[in-house]
């Protein structure tokens, strides 16, 4: 019984790796752009909230409502801005603008900051649980994290099939040229896609900021997660991003039963181990 | 008679100015006080480390976050052999070398399944990978880390000075060395390919470049001298952790700061990016995170506006070249045209 708790708690937190993942992979689809920042534009979205919920004391959830729509803003100005710059055949600028943007979202937080970890505090929520069967609890607060990633992914998937914007998307994803011949601005159909990536980071920030402690620092390591995550699922492919983030929380779940040090490597030797047998991902839609 | 000759006027100007250069650093114990000789020798490492960052990422296309991996391993190995089985440190810098290339062919085999960008971050879990090892080895020190234990350091040399001297020597050596095996590399028949994938990878497949296999063989060279590199680095700090070894801050984010603010795919760009680094840190280094953030700023400037860097204008501006690198055709005099 303690194996399955074990595991039921690496699949609720598998939602939140997804989560990483979806942001992650939605501008990697459209857009060929890998962003180095990602982890830290998590941990920025954590601040954010925390500011929010400081002063104007709500309640994390609540905060989400302000904090949403200011990183989907940040992402759209970032991509019109600067990241569009970078676009091209070359691999090397994307690269290196974005992880320069990490450096600078880094030390910008330390600095206004410190580098003191932080929590969010979601009140009475936090502390409560219930039965599942016999001897299996689980949580509040992971239960509708998880629920929050699947309706994300959910959504994620149906904006991409079902509206005018999620053609746009897969038309510039397919053929850029051919989608500006037919009238569309990819400048704008990029700049939407990050600003909704930044969007499901928001939310991701935040159920992070509730769950673990936070410092500026750890946003590369989001960052890595969500990567293997996408990896693990397989390029392109929304549900299989959800499929990689549980994956890959049961197995650091598993590790750290194991041996608390072993939590980490636990994840990552298991995504090295599905690089080794099937570098496509479970489940790939797309050759990157 | 026609020929194909590296040397330009420019060039030859360089080498006599480099040779000046390198005499008067290999002097150095004998003019600088230990402050800077301390400075000259880190600025070596980060020279070899970028130039090795700069043949790996601005010629062969692999655009890697994670060489702290082989930093970090470099350093910890000549720990290990030092601590564990008596290994004389210069030795294991030396012994560093092929070991991290022979480690980097397996790790190859995984992570170039993973293309471009994502190559970029499978490097970096390499590193994390690495790190969360090093951190279970208790015999070293575990997380916390170790210090290379006094008899080691004793046996180095008789007294502080003697072995500060050296390891500058070892410093200056391997940096040359590592920078001139860079340079003959470019220069030979497996450079031209380099430069012809650094300029345009599918052409250079198509004119029958086999582009998998020269990117394995940079790889696993530019693994050989992080390496050495990082082990020389840790025998200068004499002390190890994971957290210092495996830092992605020092051993990328900074090294890719010079790469590109010196001119990324050119030679001579590390070594100019190194000293623009150098002198910005001495000025900013007050500023503490504030400076990182200035470095990130600058490094996106010029990504986007200056995308070959200081050298890279020189260049341009000036048709310079301080290393006899580039081919160019020198038509001869006609025969007969003077008997």
């Amino acid at each position: 019984m303690q194996w399955f708790n074990v595991i039921l708690q690496g699949v609720l937190i598998g939602g939140l790796y997804a989560m990483f993942a979806a942001g992650l992979s939605l501008i990697f689809g459209v857009m060929r752009l890998v962003n180095i920042a990602h982890g830290d534009l998590i941990v920025l979205a954590a601040y954010i909230s925390l500011m929010v919920v400081q002063s104007l004391d709500v309640d994390p959830l609540t905060s989400l409502v302000f904090v949403v729509p200011a990183m989907a803003a940040i992402g759209y100005l970032l991509q019109r801005g600067l990241l569009n710059r970078t676009l091209g055949d070359d691999l090397l600028p994307p690269l290196l603008v974005t992880f320069g943007l990490s450096i600078i979202i880094q030390n910008g937080l330390l600095e206004l900051f410190t580098a003191d970890s932080r929590r969010l505090q979601a009140g009475p929520i936090e502390v409560e649980t219930f039965q599942l069967a016999p001897g299996v609890w689980i949580g509040a607060l992971p239960l509708i994290q998880f629920a929050v990633a699947v309706a994300v992914i959910a959504g994620l998937q149906g904006l991409f099939y079902r509206t005018a914007l999620g053609r746009a998307f897969r038309a510039t994803s397919d053929d850029q040229p051919v989608a500006q011949l037919m009238g569309l601005d990819t400048r704008h159909v990029f700049a939407m896609a990050m600003a909704l990536s930044l969007a499901v980071i928001a939310i991701a920030g935040v159920f992070l900021a509730v769950r673990t402690n936070f410092d500026p620092a750890i946003g590369p390591a989001r960052l890595i997660f969500g990567f293997e995550a996408v990896i693990i699922g397989g390029l392109g492919s929304m549900w299989g991003t959800l499929a990689g983030g549980i994956i890959l929380g049961v197995a650091q779940a598993v590790g750290a039963q194991v041996d608390p040090g072993w939590q980490l490597l636990a994840g990552h030797l298991v995504f090295l181990a599905i690089l080794a047998v099937r570098p496509q991902g479970l489940f790939p839609k797309v050759s990157g | 008679m026609s020929r194909v000759e590296h040397a330009t006027r420019s060039s030859r100007v360089g080498i006599v100015v480099i040779a000046v250069a390198v005499a008067g650093l290999a002097l150095a114990p004998f003019w600088g006080d230990r402050q800077t000789l301390r400075l000259l020798a880190e600025m070596f490492t980060f020279v070899a480390l970028a130039s090795l960052w700069n043949l790996l990422a601005g010629y062969a296309g692999l655009v890697s976050v994670g060489q702290q991996a082989f930093v970090g391993f470099g350093g910890y190995l000549l720990f290990a052999l030092a601590i564990l089985w008596d290994v004389h440190p210069i030795a294991a810098v030396f012994i560093a070398g092929p070991i991290g290339a022979l480690l980097a062919v397996p790790v190859a085999a995984l992570i170039f399944r993973l293309r471009g960008a994502y190559f970029a971050i499978g490097t970096w879990v390499v590193a994390e990978v690495f790190r969360l090892l090093a951190s279970q080895i208790s015999v070293l020190g575990g997380g916390s880390g170790i210090s290379l234990p006094a008899s080691v350091v004793i046996a180095m040399a008789p007294t502080r000075q003697m072995r500060e001297f050296e390891t500058y020597w070892l410093a200056l050596a391997l940096t040359i060395a590592i920078f001139s095996a860079i340079i003959a590399l470019l220069r030979s028949r497996h450079g031209l390919a380099l430069t012809a994938i650094r300029d345009n990878e599918l052409t250079a497949q198509s004119n029958g470049i086999d582009v998998a296999r020269i990117k394995l063989i940079v790889y696993v060279l530019t693994a050989f001298g992080t390496s050495m590199i990082g082990a020389l680095i840790f025998l200068q700090k004499l002390r190890i952790s994971p957290d210092t070894a495996f830092s992605v801050n020092d051993w990328t984010a900074f090294v890719i700061f010079i790469t590109v603010i010196g001119g990324i795919g050119r030679v001579e760009g590390p070594v100019i990016g190194t000293i623009v680094f150098f002198v910005l840190r001495q000025m900013l280094a007050d500023l503490g995170s504030l400076y990182l953030l200035m470095m990130g700023a600058v490094a996106i400037i010029v990504m986007l506006w200056a995308p070959k860097g200081l050298w890279g204008l020189m260049a341009e501006r000036f048709g310079w070249q301080a290393l006899p690198l580039q081919r160019h055709l020198v038509l001869g005099k006609e025969t007969g045209g003077k008997s």
